[in-house]
C-alpha cells in the first residue's frame, strides 16, 4: 500500500485523479457509508465514482465551470461529501460552511467567496440562504439534498439533488463520450488549482478563506496517511463539523489518498451509537468528548454492582501501572502483563467495545490542552491516543506525536516536511506542504500572516521542550518579555497556578517590567473548608483572604509553581518573585472577569494599579478602596489592607536548551 | 446505479374520497352516564384532508367526543357516517381497521418496550401471518416483519427520533414520548388520525416542534387530523376549522377567526353567570 502511494507520488496531485484510482484499485471496497432509515447504506469506490460523475456532470449542465464557487452546507452526508469530488472535477471550488453559522455570518462568507452555487442539506439551509438572498448576488441556484419542507416553495433558484444527478445520467446516457471526456479532464487538470476553500471560524474577526492548492493538499495527506499507515482496510466516522479543517483533512483528504472508508452518522444525536456500530480504526476527538467519555464510565461504575465495581477498580489500577508500558513495547514484568492480559479480557476490551473504540489503531486530540490523567486513561486501555497541533493555513497538521513517544503535555515534534520556528518573540512558526495559498481576496492579510522567508505566523507562543517536543504555551499577541530580556507568558504561569484546588483565579503581570508578580483569588470552597478543618474562624471572603495561614498556605503554592516553572527553561526567568492575595473575588458583575470567566487582564490591571504599584515598589502592604457590586446590585465599596509577600525563586534548569533544540 | 434504496413511502389510504370531501359525519350525537348528560345532540363533519379541531373548557365534552369516534362509547341516539358507512355500535379495533387512529391525552405507550417496538406494534393490525409463522419467525413471516420494519424506519426518519430507536420509551422525556405515541398512530396509516391534547403538559418548544408534525402529517400525507386541544394559540394556527363545545352541547362551528369572535365562544371561555 505505502509502495503504491509512493509510486504513484507526482502524477497524483488532486483528488479527482485518487478518485479514478480508487474506482480501479478499490472497486470493490466500501468508499461511503451512511445510516439511513436504520440500516447503514454503502457505496464502493466504484459507485461513488458513479453518484459523483452524475452530479458533475449535473451541475455542469447547470453552468458550473472552472474556478467558480460552490458552496457546501449541512451535516456529515454522503452526497454533500460528493459534491466536494464532483465540483473539484470540473476545476470549480468546493467552499464547506458552517451549517450552524448565523445568518449574517453566512451571508457574509457567501458573499465574499462570490459562491454560485450552494449545495445544502435540507429546508433549514434553504431557508436561511433565501432569507439573505438580496445580499449575494452572484448566487444562482440552491441545490438541496433533503426534500423535506421544500414542497410549497417557489421552485426557482431550488433544484432537487436527485434532479441535477438524473441530468448529468441522462447526459451520459445521450452521449457516450461524455464519461471518458469527464475523466480526461480530470486527469488534465492542474494541481496548482485550488482544491478548497476553508473559512476560518472568526473567533477573532471576520472569517478568512483560507486557499489551499490541489497539490498542497495532496502531498499533506500522503504524508500523514503513510505516518499513520493509513490504507483501504481502515475506517472513519465522520462527524466532525464539514466545514472544519480537520474534517475535511481527516475524512475526505485522507480518505481519498489511502482509499478508506468514510462513515456518516444518522444524525448528531445518534454519534455514539454509530460509533459501537462501526468501530472505526482511526479516530479524532477533541479533549472535550474524552472527558465525556471518562465522565459517563465513572457514573455507570458507580451505578454497578459491587463485584463489578470491585474488578473495575482493581483492573484500572492494572492498566495505570502497565497499560501505557505495554502499549508503547517498553518492558514490562511477567506479573504486570499476566495481570492486564486478565484485565483486557474482564474490562478493557468489553470497555472499548462501550465505547466504539475496540478497533482503534490510531486516535487523535487536539484543539486544547487534555489532562495527563484523562490522556493516560485511554492509553492505558491500550488505545493509541496521541497529539497533533494544527492549523487551518496549515491544511491541519503542524506537529504530530510519533507512535511511542506521547506526552500529555507536548503537541509533538513537526508533521512530515514540515519545518518549525520559533521566532525571537516565541511565536511558532511553520512552512509545510500543505500551507495556504492566501486568504481569498485579502493580499494585506496574507502578507502578514506570512514572514518574507515564507514562514506562516501561527499567532501562537510555544517552544521546544528538552525532547524536540512542542509546547504551545498562549496565544502569542498575550505573551510579553521582562526588561531582562525572559519570556513571560502570562497564561502559563497562571494555569500553573490555578492547578492548586486553593486558587480559584490568578493574574499575572510582568511585561515590560523586572520580574513576575502575581495576584492571586482563593478559592473560598476548598480554603474553607481546610479553615472549617483547622479552627479558623472567619466573617468575610476579606478576612479569610488576609489570614496570615492562608497566605502562608498560598506562599506554599507559589513555591511550587515556582519549582515547575524553573524545570522549563524557557519559562525559567519568568518565576513568581512577589504576589498578594486579593480582598475581593474577581467577578464578572464587576467587568473584571468576561460572562465566560475569562480574567479580562487590561481592566484588571487599570482597576487595581496602585496595587501592581505596591507589588513593584518593594512595600510590604497597601490600603485600596475597591468598589463592587452586590449580588443584589447595589454598589459598596471595600477597603482593606492589602499585604504583598516575597516569594522563593529557583535557579533555571539548563538554559542553554533553546539553541540546542532548534 | 443508485445504491440507496428511495425511502419506502407510507400510503395514503385510498378510500375514494377526494381531498375535501366528506370524510366523516357525526349526526345529533348524544351520551349520557346514568343521568349526566356528557354530550347533546351534536352535529358536525370532518372533510378530507383537512385539520378540525375540538375545543371548550374543562368537562365541555370534548374527550368523550372522540371516544365515541373512536368507538370507545357507543352513544345512546345519533349515528356516525364514517367514508359513507354509517355505524353506531363498534370496537376500538373495528375503528382502527376502518382507518382510524388516535394518541391520548395522558401517554398510553409500552413503558419497558423500545420506541421501535411501540411503532412496529402499532403496525401489528397489519400483519397477517398465522401466530405458527410468526413464531417460526422464518420465511413468509420474516418478509413480512421487514416490510413493516422499513415503514417503521420511515415514521422513525419523519419524526426524527433516530437517536432513540433503542431507548425504552418510560425513560424518555414526556414531549418525546408524545412524539413516539404519534408515531405508533402513523404506523396504522390511518385515514383520520385523534388527537387527544397532543401539547399537553408540553414547554414552549416542545410544542412548536408537535405543531410541526403536526402540519407535516397533514400537508406531506394528506392525513385528516381531528384534535382536542387547550392551548388556543396553537389551536387557532394549526386548524382549518374549530367546533367549539360547552357542557356537552355545540356552542360554534367555524373558521378559526369566526369561532375567535363568537360571542358565545368568549362568553364560555372568559366565563359569565350562566
Amino acid at each position: 500500500m505505502v509502495a503504491t502511494v509512493a509510486a504513484a507520488r507526482g502524477t497524483l496531485d488532486t483528488f479527482p485523479k485518487y478518485l479514478l484510482l480508487n474506482a480501479r484499485r478499490f472497486g470493490d471496497r466500501p468508499a461511503m457509508r451512511h445510516k439511513d432509515y436504520g440500516i447503514w447504506q454503502s457505496w464502493t469506490w466504484a459507485e461513488q465514482l458513479a453518484q459523483i460523475r452524475a452530479l458533475a456532470l449535473g451541475l455542469q449542465a447547470l453552468g458550473l465551470s472552472h474556478g467558480d464557487k460552490i458552496a457546501v452546507v449541512g451535516a456529515n452526508r454522503p452526497r454533500l461529501y460528493w459534491t466536494f469530488a464532483a465540483a473539484q472535477s470540473l476545476g470549480a471550488v468546493p467552499v464547506p460552511v458552517y451549517a450552524d453559522a448565523v445568518a449574517e455570518e453566512m451571508a457574509y462568507v457567501l458573499n465574499h467567496a462570490g459562491v454560485r452555487f450552494a449545495v445544502v442539506q435540507d429546508q433549514e439551509q434553504v431557508d436561511k440562504i433565501q432569507s439573505f438572498s438580496d445580499r449575494i448576488p452572484m448566487l444562482r441556484e440552491i441545490i438541496y439534498d433533503e426534500p423535506r419542507g421544500l414542497d410549497g416553495y417557489d421552485q426557482s433558484g431550488l433544484t432537487a439533488f436527485t434532479a441535477i444527478q438524473e441530468r448529468g445520467e441522462a447526459l451520459l446516457a445521450a452521449d457516450s463520450g461524455l464519461a471518458e471526456r469527464w475523466k480526461q479532464g480530470i486527469r488534465e487538470a492542474s494541481g496548482d488549482d485550488i482544491s478548497v476553500m476553508l473559512y476560518t471560524s472568526g473567533t477573532t474577526g471576520r472569517s478568512k478563506g483560507v486557499m489551499i492548492t490541489a497539490t498542497g493538499a495532496v502531498n499533506a495527506a500522503r504524508d500523514t496517511a503513510e505516518f499513520d499507515r493509513l490504507s483501504e482496510k481502515d475506517s472513519v466516522l465522520a462527524y466532525l463539523p464539514l466545514a472544519w479543517v480537520g474534517d475535511h483533512y481527516l475524512n475526505y483528504a485522507q480518505g481519498y489518498v489511502s482509499g478508506l472508508c468514510m462513515n456518516c452518522p444518522e444524525s448528531a444525536e445518534t454519534v455514539a451509537q454509530d460509533l459501537r456500530e462501526i468501530g472505526p480504526t482511526f479516530y479524532f476527538a477533541p479533549p472535550r468528548i474524552f472527558e465525556g467519555l471518562l465522565t459517563s464510565v465513572t457514573i455507570r461504575m458507580e451505578d454497578a454492582g459491587w463485584l463489578k465495581r470491585k474488578l473495575f477498580d482493581y483492573f484500572i489500577g492494572v492498566a495505570k501501572r502497565h497499560g501505557e508500558a505495554i502499549l508503547e513495547g517498553r518492558p514490562v514484568p511477567l506479573s504486570g502483563r499476566i495481570s492486564y492480559a486478565l484485565g483486557k479480557i474482564l474490562i478493557y476490551a468489553p470497555l472499548r467495545n462501550v465505547l466504539g473504540l475496540s478497533n482503534i489503531r490510531v486516535a487523535y486530540t487536539a484543539g486544547e490542552a487534555i489532562g495527563q490523567d484523562l490522556f493516560s486513561f485511554f492509553r492505558s486501555l491500550g488505545i493509541n491516543l496521541k497529539q497533533l497541533y494544527g492549523q487551518t493555513e496549515a491544511f491541519l497538521y503542524v506537529t504530530v506525536q510519533k507512535d511511542g513517544e506521547v506526552r500529555a503535555d507536548t503537541v509533538g515534534p513537526a508533521a512530515p516536511h514540515v519545518d518549525i520556528r520559533i521566532s525571537d518573540s516565541g511565536e511558532v512558526l511553520f512552512r509545510s506542504p500543505g500551507m495556504f495559498a492566501g486568504y481569498f481576496k485579502q493580499e494585506d492579510t496574507t502578507a502578514e500572516t506570512l514572514t518574507e522567508d515564507g514562514y506562516v505566523k501561527t499567532g501562537d507562543a510555544g517552544f521546544f521542550d528538552t525532547d524536540g517536543q512542542l509546547k504551545i504555551i498562549d496565544r502569542a499577541k498575550d505573551v510579553g518579555k521582562l526588561t531582562s530580556g525572559a519570556l513571560f507568558a502570562p497564561k502559563y504561569i497562571e494555569n500553573t497556578l490555578k492547578f492548586f484546588p486553593n486558587i480559584k483565579e490568578a493574574v499575572a503581570f510582568g511585561h515590560g517590567r523586572d520580574f513576575a508578580a502575581a495576584f492571586i483569588n482563593i478559592d473560598l470552597q476548598a480554603v474553607g473548608n481546610w479553615a472549617e478543618r483547622n479552627n479558623i474562624a472567619y466573617a468575610s471572603y476579606q478576612e479569610l483572604a488576609g489570614h496570615p495561614r492562608v497566605y502562608e498556605m498560598i506562599a506554599r503554592n507559589v513555591d511550587e509553581t515556582n519549582l515547575r516553572l524553573s524545570k522549563e527553561p524557557v519559562m525559567a526567568g519568568a518565576q513568581i518573585k512577589r504576589f498578594l492575595v486579593l480582598h475581593k473575588e474577581l467577578d464578572a458583575d464587576d467587568g473584571e472577569l468576561t460572562r465566560t470567566l475569562k480574567v479580562r487582564r487590561a481592566f484588571v490591571a487599570e482597576r487595581y494599579a496602585p496595587l501592581i504599584e505596591a507589588l513593584y515598589d518593594g512595600s510590604t502592604e497597601k490600603y485600596v478602596e475597591t468598589e463592587m457590586t452586590y449580588e443584589d446590585g447595589r454598589k459598596g465599596v471595600v477597603r482593606a489592607t492589602v499585604k504583598i509577600v516575597d516569594a522563593k525563586t529557583y535557579p533555571a534548569a539548563r538554559p542553554e536548551i533553546r539553541e540546542a533544540a532548534e | 446505479m443508485n445504491a440507496r434504496p428511495e425511502p419506502v413511502k407510507l400510503a395514503i389510504v385510498d378510500d375514494g374520497i377526494p381531498m375535501g370531501g366528506l370524510l366523516m359525519e357525526v349526526k345529533n350525537v348524544s351520551l349520557r352516564f346514568g343521568g349526566v348528560k356528557a354530550i347533546t345532540d351534536i352535529s358536525f363533519d370532518v372533510k378530507k384532508g383537512e385539520i378540525r379541531a375540538i375545543i371548550g373548557p374543562n368537562g365541555a365534552g370534548k374527550t368523550s367526543m372522540l371516544n365515541v369516534i373512536n368507538g370507545f362509547y357507543t352513544p345512546q341516539e345519533g349515528t356516525i357516517v364514517f367514508r359513507g358507512q354509517e355505524r353506531r355500535a363498534m370496537k376500538p379495533h373495528h375503528a382502527v381497521r376502518q382507518g382510524i387512529a388516535r394518541t391520548f391525552q395522558n401517554v398510553a405507550l409500552f413503558k419497558g418496550m423500545s420506541t421501535l417496538d411501540n411503532i412496529m406494534a402499532g403496525r401489528s393490525v397489519m400483519m397477517h401471518r398465522s401466530l405458527f409463522w410468526q413464531m417460526l419467525w422464518h420465511g413468509p413471516a420474516l418478509k413480512e416483519e421487514i416490510e413493516h420494519r422499513e415503514k417503521v424506519e420511515e415514521i422513525i426518519d419523519f419524526l426524527e427520533i433516530q437517536h432513540i430507536r433503542r431507548t425504552p420509551v418510560g425513560k424518555l422525556p414526556y414531549g418525546l414520548q408524545k412524539r413516539v405515541e404519534l408515531g405508533r398512530a402513523l404506523a396504522m396509516e390511518p385515514s383520520l388520525l385523534l388527537l387527544d391534547e397532543p401539547m399537553a403538559g408540553m414547554n414552549l418548544e416542545e410544542k412548536e416542534d408537535m405543531s410541526r408534525f403536526i402540519i407535516d402529517v397533514n400537508r406531506q400525507r394528506g392525513t385528516t387530523i381531528a384534535l382536542i386541544e387547550h392551548d388556543m394559540g396553537v389551536v387557532m394556527d394549526l386548524s382549518d376549522r374549530v367546533v367549539v363545545l360547552d357542557y356537552g352541547k355545540k356552542i360554534a362551528d367555524g373558521t378559526p377567526d369566526a369561532v375567535k369572535s363568537n360571542q358565545d365562544v368568549i362568553d364560555a371561555y372568559l366565563g359569565v353567570a350562566h
